[in-house]
């Protein structure tokens, strides 16, 4: 019971706003940072060194880079408007994901090099492909009432 | 001696990961003795950095370049603390978790450090 008081304390402490980081949202937001601390510089490294060798995955890691450093910033910032920005980009992630990891199982030669969303997110655990479901699950029970 | 050391780093990171996640389990947040767990393995990643920095320095060379490879020691040298901040933050069972994915983390880290390092 202790738990629920505080959450609630919690939850209205800044003006109101929707907390996203609380609970199983603590756990997400940690993802989402590991997922974007990786694809960020994972993408800074091979753009700036060898970005001839594989153009095409280079800049699909450089926008899941991007989409995954949005997404915590949202959860982070918390509040309605941040909640469906997060939703949205959830969505757009998981779409991603799916496309590029079909994309790279039917043509393989597109790819001489693999990016974040290669087959599937299997070179990471397969977490780029449960990230996005998790997330929109979060968001969607996070729904202010 | 670096190779230990990865390997010390992992089990004790897969040591902490399912210590942290049956505390999660049993719906508990971290507590003292996580923490102590948690500078322990840090002082392991810490050790590790300054091997493999000293092993640069003196001219041997990781087989997948030395931007990558200083740039995971640092990686593995964050993962745990940011990861017990943030239970620190969340004082619940989803602390512990987070502390647990923190560790499992480092211990893929390590993984990739041991092939970026050794030749071949």
């Amino acid at each position: 019971m202790a738990e629920t008081t505080r959450e609630r304390a919690a939850e209205t402490a800044d003006g109101g706003r929707t907390r996203l980081v609380k609970g199983p949202g603590m756990l997400l937001v940690w993802l989402y940072g590991v997922m974007s601390v990786g694809a960020v510089s994972r993408s800074i490294y091979q753009i700036s060194s060898e970005f001839e060798h594989a153009p095409l995955a280079y800049t699909l890691s450089a926008v899941a880079a991007v989409v995954y450093v949005f997404i915590t910033y949202t959860l982070v910032r918390g509040g309605e408007t941040a909640r469906r920005a997060a939703l949205v980009c959830c969505a757009a992630e998981l779409a991603g994901v799916l496309i590029v990891g079909t994309w790279t199982l039917v043509e393989p030669s597109a790819f001489p090099d693999s990016t974040v969303w290669s087959d599937f997110g299997y070179g990471y655990v397969f977490i780029p492909v449960l990230l996005p479901l998790t997330g929109i699950w979060w968001l969607r029970r996070s729904r202010t009432a | 001696m670096l190779d230990a050391l990865t390997v010390a780093v992992s089990v004790a990171a897969l040591v902490l990961a399912a210590w942290c996640g049956f505390a999660a389990y049993r719906d508990q947040p971290t507590k003292d003795w996580h923490f102590i767990g948690m500078a322990v393995v840090t002082f392991l990643v810490l050790v590790q950095l300054i091997v493999g920095i000293v092993r640069l320095a003196r001219g041997e060379k990781a087989e997948e370049g030395t931007t990558i490879f200083v740039a995971y020691l640092l990686g593995a040298l964050c993962a745990v603390p940011i990861a017990g901040f943030m239970s620190l933050a969340e004082r619940s069972r989803w602390g512990s978790a987070t502390v647990a994915a923190g560790a499992v983390v480092l211990a893929v880290l390590e993984v990739r450090l041991f092939d970026i390092w050794t030749v071949g």
